[in-house]
């Protein structure tokens, strides 16, 4: 399905919105405003000839020089629909955008690391910190100015970085309540 | 009578322990034996490969994708393959497609072997593991007869492959073929029917498919819980919409199902490569024509001057690919599988993601195993087959 | 068998004590048991060297403890990321004496094909390593002399 029929359909049910086609060799590309991004997601996930129930991937791209400096990059799929696309939302140097953890849960994890290697936030995520790098690392490795080979002496011992108290309220948070 | 006060349990299962498929840091808060929550830690071995690859050249980031999914590397170079030719607009030749298709069934069956060996002993049937690593022998040895290594072959590049097939290929693989099913049927006896390995699986980590496609689970895990997607027949690549094979499914979303699927799936790849290897001459062309990327044979290079430069320029500054970005998902043994490449237009990668199956799998596991015992995380973990280079990259 | 290697004992020592000090050599380089620590690819060549083809069970090192207590080899196989640098000193510090390190792959000794911030380039910045095994991943073969070679290292240490 091309970009441009997608965006008819998207269109109407996400009013004032401005979608602008990508230009793309294998499937849809979307560039997508970042204020408007779950709505527009809940009715990809939920419009009837979309549907793009499973979100494949959330990864970002850092173009340095270029202002906006990052893109931010859905990949989706709709099974029932064989349809695959590519949601693109730009972000300025230090920008943030909203979470879609409410319209697909399986974004959490991606975002977070989008969050540990490029350092752009995301409004309202639940747990927003270091997933790949140890807790304490500085800088946000995956950026353009960050240096790929670094002289950094081994870390051998891990002090203890929260209190006892902050442990266990950390693991209360994260417990998944029981379905009764 | 008094009250008796409870307490929950917190236990680290550490980086380093035997069921935990490679370095993957779970922290279990327990009651008694009944897991209340898990809190997954990854990253232990994460290699920067992304970043590195920034560094390479467009055919040098092969090995570096290949180290990334370790269990299934063809998979991985496929799949950067195939997203760096969209990109360069390049057709592959029905023989290379073959080829491809041959190298990525049989390197699924070298991952769902591990899978089935590591899984199997964790549960406590230990002497799988041999079993499964000993055909495992079988298939090194193929990877070895192509390329001179076991592991990671770096057979599969941009353009097509890196040489012509070896003589001695075709009975190598037909020998293979011809005594793998008994082997399979053998598997199947010790552990399908068997009553320990049936109670400790039925009925445990139940998946539904609604919670599969909301945590963005699209393989095995995918196609126990009912669904039929697998890119090779939804989106085929490589020419495998020409081939005759099923995709096998199950219902019920447990242990056991995942267990069935990938059996089933291994006796299709059988299937898929019989096709295959029948279709596949011993001799003849194995790249595409476009000379930009694919370098001239050996003994043109030392005889003409325009191959001699060609060579030269290919080894020294590389090929460039159009400014762009693409990705083309394989179907891995774990999943869908791809590689999303951006270019600049220059002869290095501006940004390399593989999208890791694995990754989003453990993401899904504390809501699989809440409320079940700690024998259940084994087997959940084994059966979800997460591979942590591929999760952490 | 064990007894062409050279033994490398202290010809001062009075003679009971040598033949003392060979049996101790003898008895901790023939069943010299690893601690599962596993990491990526390496790890799978590691339990292929476990496995039927390449059986390790000849030398003695076939029963892969799952604690650092109960063992006295730590062969590293796999890339040490700088997030797991600390659990593995931590696994170091657990096993008792005697002990010893393989590093086993190109990765795990010098760093391997990744140069990059993410990556500690060679474990004996964590751990004192005594056997150096190239490859990437090396083939079991290759593990399994760095193995006999460690085995003759410990025939000509004192006990």
């Amino acid at each position: 399905m091309q970009a441009s029929a997608i965006i008819e359909i998207l269109q109407p049910l996400v009013p004032g919105a401005v979608f602008e086609p990508g230009r793309s060799v294998d499937f849809a590309t979307i560039y997508v405003p970042a204020d408007r991004l779950v709505e527009t997601c809940l009715v990809l996930r939920d419009a009837a000839p979309l549907e793009f129930k499973a979100l494949i991937e959330v990864t970002a791209a850092d173009y340095l020089p270029h202002e906006p400096r990052y893109e931010v990059v859905y990949h989706l799929l709709s099974v029932s629909k064989r349809l695959r696309l590519r949601l693109k939302v730009r972000v300025p140097s230090g920008g943030s955008l909203p979470t879609v953890q409410g319209v697909w849960r399986g974004a959490g994890w991606p975002e977070r690391e989008v969050w540990d290697m490029f350092g752009i936030v995301f409004d309202g995520h639940n747990d927003l910190r270091r997933l790949l790098m140890p807790e304490d690392w500085e800088g946000h490795p995956a950026r353009k100015d960050y240096p790929v080979q670094i002289r950094k002496a081994a870390q051998t011992y891990e002090p203890l970085e929260v209190s006892e108290e902050e442990f266990r309220a950390n693991i209360e948070r994260d417990r998944v309540k029981r379905a009764h | 009578m008094a009250e008796i006060r409870t307490e929950t349990m917190t236990v680290n299962m550490g980086p380093q322990h035997p069921s935990t498929h490679g370095v993957l840091r779970l922290v279990l808060e327990l009651d008694g034996e009944v897991i209340q929550s898990v809190m997954p830690t990854i990253g232990y071995l994460h290699t920067g490969i992304e970043k590195t690859a920034e560094q390479k050249k467009w055919q040098q980031v092969i090995p570096l994708v290949e180290r990334m999914d370790y269990l299934g590397p063809q998979s991985n170079s496929l799949a950067y393959a195939l997203s760096v030719e969209k990109l360069l607009g390049l057709e592959m030749p029905k023989r290379v497609n073959d080829i491809r298709v041959l190298l990525a069934e049989l390197q699924r069956l070298g991952s769902h072997l591990i899978w089935l060996g590591t899984h199997a002993m964790e549960i406590g049937a230990v002497s799988m593991l041999f079993y499964a690593i000993r055909e495992r022998e079988l298939l090194l040895n193929i990877n070895e007869l192509i390329a001179g290594f076991r592991f990671f072959p770096s057979y599969i590049r941009i353009g097509g492959l890196r040489e012509d097939l070896p003589r001695g290929f075709h009975e190598m693989v037909n020998e293979f073929l011809d005594r793998f099913p008994t082997k399979m049927d053998e598997f199947e006896r010790l552990l399908t029917k068997n009553d320990i390995f049936r109670r400790r699986t039925e009925g445990v980590g139940v998946v539904t498919l609604e919670n599969a496609y909301q945590w963005g689970l699209v393989g095995p895990i995918a196609r126990a819980a009912g669904s039929d997607y697998d890119v090779r027949k939804y989106f085929p690549y490589s020419g495998y919409d020409t081939y005759d094979f099923t995709v096998p499914t199950a219902t019920e979303g447990d242990v056991y199902a995942r267990y069935r699927v990938r059996i089933a799936e291994m006796r299709q790849s059988i299937n898929l490569c019989r096709q295959a290897i029948a279709r596949i001459s011993p001799t003849g062309v194995w790249a595409c024509d476009d000379t930009r990327v694919v370098p001239p044979p050996k003994d043109k290079v030392y005889t003409e001057m325009e191959a001699l430069i060609q060579h030269f320029l290919i080894y020294s500054q590389g090929f460039t690919v159009p400014v762009g970005d693409a990705y083309v998902p394989v179907e891995g043994p774990r999943g869908e599988h791809g590689c999303y490449i951006v270019s600049d237009g220059s002869n290095r990668p501006w940004r390399v993601k593989m999208r890791a199956p694995s990754f989003m799998a453990i993401q899904a596991l504390p809501s699989v195993v809440q409320g079940g015992l700690i024998a259940d995380l084994v087997a959940v973990i084994g059966s979800t087959d997460v591979v942590m280079g591929d999760c952490d990259r | 068998m064990a007894d062409t290697h050279d033994h490398g004992l202290d010809p001062d020592l009075p003679f009971l004590t040598t033949k003392l000090e060979w049996l101790i050599q003898w008895a901790r380089r023939s069943a010299i048991w690893p601690v599962q620590f596993g990491l990526a690819c390496c790890a799978i060549e590691m339990m292929a060297m476990a496995a039927s083809r390449y059986d390790v069970a000849r030398f003695g090192a076939e029963v892969f403890r799952g604690s650092p207590r109960q063992s006295d080899l730590m062969i590293v196989a796999g890339r040490l990321s700088r997030k797991m640098a600390p659990a593995m000193r931590r696994v170091y510090d657990q096993m008792p004496d005697p002990k010893w390190v393989i590093s086993m792959g190109a990765c795990a000794s010098v760093g391997g094909v990744f140069d990059n911030y993410a990556i500690v380039q060679g474990v004996d910045q964590v751990v004192p390593v005594d056997v150096f095994v190239p490859g990437c991943p090396p083939r079991p073969e290759a593990l399994i002399y760095g193995l006999v070679q460690l085995q003759q290292k410990i025939n000509r240490s004192r006990a």
